[in-house]
């Protein structure tokens, strides 16, 4: 598409681009400072290691599943929180978007005294045979107790731009109401759907304090590359820059999947 | 078209700015390093105030050790900030202002020496072993370290990239055993919080962290924990401004009422 | 199969009830906010009113005011919705958005879509089958979503002023196509044009103020309208007042007429007239049987050709010579003057 109209006025007064530029730079000089401190020649065999490719599996899978599971969960409640009308609707949504603002410690901390030995639910699972504690279904957990958030802002505000008008429609032409979520409401915030999934990806990517609060730190079980990164920085600093490095890169290409193309997003908004 | 090119320009200008910004920053700091020693005080009663950089597993006596000292040199500050040791060498060869640096083990104070940032040569001032940690009601029934390498012992250790993972390792060598963590923390501090709370049936961390934590957790002695017996040293900083004060303040935890503070706290004598 | 509707809805202020008979197609008019669309979202079931009971048959839609309250959910009433929008599904071509409704109703998907290429051709789009809709235009559109309500053999089709967001050149064939489908049919439609209403449907509810005002076939509630709403639509004066013996008293005096049967005096009775048959004089003519009534200009306006002087609620038509010969001003006291034989009386 034409991304710049030659002759378009744009009402962006000249010192916005230097208060923009001081913002941009916030964010760009750490990370270049970062780059700047890696030890190029190490570098393959750093991020190569067994640790670093263990670490970076673990964090790839758990995180693939907590999107998974983000998608399972979320839609639902993005659905509920968009078109439902229950009381206490937006307490609701104030109490699942609250891992939004929480220290993901506190996330943690909240898990575990619910699904630990000792938590709320977590005796009763332990007597019925599952243990979670430090295993990668509780890492799995932690990510997506801090990622759904994500998820289910993204998706309800896809559902509320979509607006209910083609749902009612599809009811009066004789669609069920699950029929009408499967082949109408969910193909129309697919958008919506797919940034949210990106996102809770990358969050769960990133995800640390509730992981290490939670499920504790073993390599290949529950130890994630931002963990690791954690524990390298102790010894090697060297490894833990490295690491980083891959971080970024992962998080970056997820984050240019989900926004690079503009397009897309205005897509979410339906033609009238 | 120049209406087109002059954002891009101011972006360049901003950044530039941000990057002078920068390199004056680190000017005034080096600056500020040269003109310490003669900015130093000579007279010899300490006064003003100095930070205090110490190892996390010295909060408890070090606020006490530094309030006792306030006390008895009324006019004088000492600010206290805790970190692991690593991360407090990290910050230090990055130019953070400290006078004293308290380390958990030699190896970070080597590192530190390596850069070039002590004053003296450092003082070993306490010395920590490790001992089992379980919950108080301690359901694994543990009562050696041999019991730790029993299956279905939930057993949460140090990383063997801190130092109290390495105490642990070399333990685990000099006994002969081979442990299977749940998980391997990194810090004692996690290890700890993992057993209060219950989540793990034991953990091995050091004897003050126990003490720490109260009623919450039970400290079972161990003969083989001898092999690695961690040794606190202490010095001042090179890029001191008050070393009267950061001196005089090492005397206050090597002399004997600084030493029963660390006893009583578990702490051993080097 | 007839259908019959009552329902209330307080917050709404709503209370209407319909009967119609099988095959019947009723236009729904009134002023916005009258309730028009609040009546199909009831039928529809997007929207539970607070009591009444509506079928199609013997088949219940709703039934509020029974022990064991009956509500058939919007997917079971076979009442197809075609909305202003077409609101064809973006993400569908207009073949599959047509094939929709039975692929929906577990009509398998070859026989699902041969049928909705049937009806593609029946709204003349078949050359669009394979479109998204983004590719339509905003008549293209509303005749697949026309042919989308279609192919689902509705009981019962609704349509929402269909023709309300088409350009003059598409809405004159969709009017043709439905005047085609509706002919057979069992419809409501609603529309603001009485046109829509004189082509496509059988009777004319007048719905204002929640309630239904006027009720009965096409012609004879437009011919005889009964409330000033009808009237405005037909383009028609109308105005009432109590029987005399030589005709209604008005606020703006006397009014002669014809009337279908004898009306006896005192009766509530309405006079309705065309603009065009008005002439206006600024001095009372002489000698003439005419009636003539009294009323001051309060508007002047073009009206197509001629000049449309509104006094109150009368409006007449003249040219414009005549205009600019008697010199008219907003504010000016002036005489209607029109023939007996062009008003018609009946009962209000």
């Amino acid at each position: 598409m034409n991304r710049r109209s030659p002759a378009g006025y744009t009402a962006v007064p000249p010192w916005i681009y230097a208060v923009a530029g001081v913002g941009a730079s916030f964010v760009l000089i750490p990370l270049l400072a970062m780059v700047a401190k890696v030890n190029w020649s190490q570098f393959i065999p750093l991020i190569t290691s067994e640790s670093s490719l263990t670490a970076l599996g673990l964090s790839l899978r758990t995180s693939a599943a907590s999107t998974v599971l983000c998608i399972v969960l979320g839609i639902p409640l993005a659905l509920v929180l968009a078109r439902g009308n229950l009381r206490g609707q937006q307490l609701l949504r104030a109490f699942i978007l609250l891992p939004l603002v929480l220290p993901p410690v506190v996330g943690g901390i909240a898990l575990l005294y619910t699904f630990g030995r000792q938590g709320l639910l977590g005796h009763s699972l332990e007597l019925a045979g599952f243990q979670i504690a430090f295993s990668t279904t509780a890492v799995v957990m932690a990510q997506t107790f801090v990622a759904l958030p994500f998820m289910v802002v993204s998706l309800e505000g896809a559902l509320r731009t979509a607006g209910g008008k083609y749902e009612a429609v599809a009811a009066t032409l004789g669609a069920r109401p699950t029929t009408v979520l499967r082949r109408v409401t969910l193909p129309l915030v697919l958008p919506g759907l797919a940034s949210g999934a990106v996102l809770s990806f990358a969050r769960s990517l990133g995800e640390f304090g509730a992981t290490l609060t939670f499920a504790g730190s073993l390599e290949g079980v529950t130890r994630t590359l931002p963990l690791e990164i954690y524990l390298q920085r102790e010894s090697d600093a060297d490894a833990a820059v490295a690491l980083s490095l891959v971080l970024v890169a992962v998080a970056a290409i997820v984050v240019g999947l989900a926004y690079g193309n503009p397009q897309r997003t205005t897509k979410a908004k339906v033609p009238q | 078209m120049s209406i087109h090119h002059r954002p891009w320009a101011t972006i360049l200008t901003a950044t530039a700015l941000i990057l002078g910004l920068a390199g004056c920053a680190s000017g005034t700091v080096d600056n500020a390093g040269n003109q310490s020693p003669s900015g130093s005080s000579t007279t010899s009663e300490p006064s003003g105030e100095i930070t205090v950089f110490a190892a996390a597993s010295l909060k408890t006596t070090f606020t006490t050790l530094a309030e006792k000292f306030e006390a008895a040199h009324p006019g004088t500050t000492i600010k206290l900030s805790f970190a692991g040791s690593a991360d407090l060498v990290t910050q230090l060869t990055a130019g953070a202002p400290a006078d004293v640096f308290a380390s958990a083990d030699t190896k970070n104070m080597s590192k530190l020496q390596d850069a070039g940032l002590i004053a003296d040569t450092p003082i070993d001032f306490a010395t920590n072993t490790l001992e089992i940690a379980v919950p108080a009601s301690n359901p694994a029934a543990v009562n050696s370290l041999a019991d730790l390498a029993e299956p279905g012992i939930k057993l949460v250790i140090c990383a063997p990239q801190v130092p109290c993972g390495a105490a642990t390792k070399s333990i685990e060598e000099s006994a002969g055993i081979t442990l299977a963590p749940v998980s391997e923390e990194s810090s004692v501090t996690d290890v700890m919080g993992k057993v209060t709370s219950g989540e793990a049936d034991a953990g091995l961390v050091y004897v003050t962290d126990i003490k720490t934590a109260g009623d919450k957790a039970k400290g079972i002695k161990f003969p083989e924990s001898s092999a690695a017996v961690n040794t606190y040293p202490i010095t001042t900083v090179s890029t001191s401004k008050n070393k009267v004060l950061a001196d005089a303040f090492i005397t206050s935890i090597t002399d004997t009422e600084g030493q029963k503070v660390l006893t009583d706290a578990g702490f051993g004598t080097p | 199969m007839s259908f019959h509707f009552e329902a209330t809805l307080a917050s709404r202020d709503f209370d209407v009830s319909l009967h119609c008979e099988p095959g019947e197609t009723l236009a729904v008019l009134g002023p916005n906010g009258a309730g028009k669309s609040t009546l199909l979202a009831i039928i529809a079931g997007l929207l539970r009113p607070d009591a009444g009971k509506a079928s199609i048959g013997e088949r219940v839609l709703f039934d509020l005011g029974a022990p064991a309250r009956t509500w058939l959910p919007p997917h079971s009433r076979e009442t197809a919705l075609l909305a202003q929008e077409p609101l064809l599904f973006p993400h569908l071509s207009a073949l599959e958005n047509v094939a929709f409704g039975q692929r929906s109703q577990g009509v398998r998907a070859a026989a699902a879509r041969s049928s909705a290429r049937d009806w593609l051709a029946a709204t003349e789009t078949e050359e669009f089958a394979s479109r998204r809709p983004d590719q339509l235009s905003g008549g293209q559109a509303q005749r697949v979503a026309l042919a989308r309500a279609l192919a689902t053999s509705p009981e019962l089709l609704l349509l929402d002023e269909p023709m309300a967001a088409l350009d003059i050149h598409s809405a004159p064939m969709m009017r043709r196509l439905l005047k085609r489908e509706l002919a057979h049919r069992f419809a409501i439609i609603i529309t603001h044009d009485v046109l829509d209403a004189l082509m496509l449907a059988d009777k004319v509810a007048i719905l204002e103020g929640g309630r239904i005002i006027e009720f009965g076939p096409t012609l004879e509630v437009l011919n005889r309208p009964r409330s000033r709403f009808a009237a405005g639509l037909s383009g028609l004066n109308l105005i009432t007042g109590p029987t005399r013996d030589e005709g209604i008293d008005t606020d703006y005096g006397l009014i002669a007429g014809t009337s279908e049967s004898p009306l006896p005096p005192g009766t509530l009775a309405a006079a309705t007239f065309s603009p065009a048959d008005i002439s206006i004089y600024l001095d009372p003519p002489h000698g003439s049987p005419r009636n003539m009534l009294t009323a001051s200009i309060t508007e002047i306006e073009p009206h197509g050709d001629a000049i449309r002087v509104r006094a109150g609620q009368l409006a007449a038509d003249i040219t414009v010579a005549a205009l600019a010969d008697l010199a008219l001003e907003p504010g000016m006291r002036v005489f209607f003057v029109l023939k007996a034989t062009a008003v018609r009386i009946y009962p209000a």
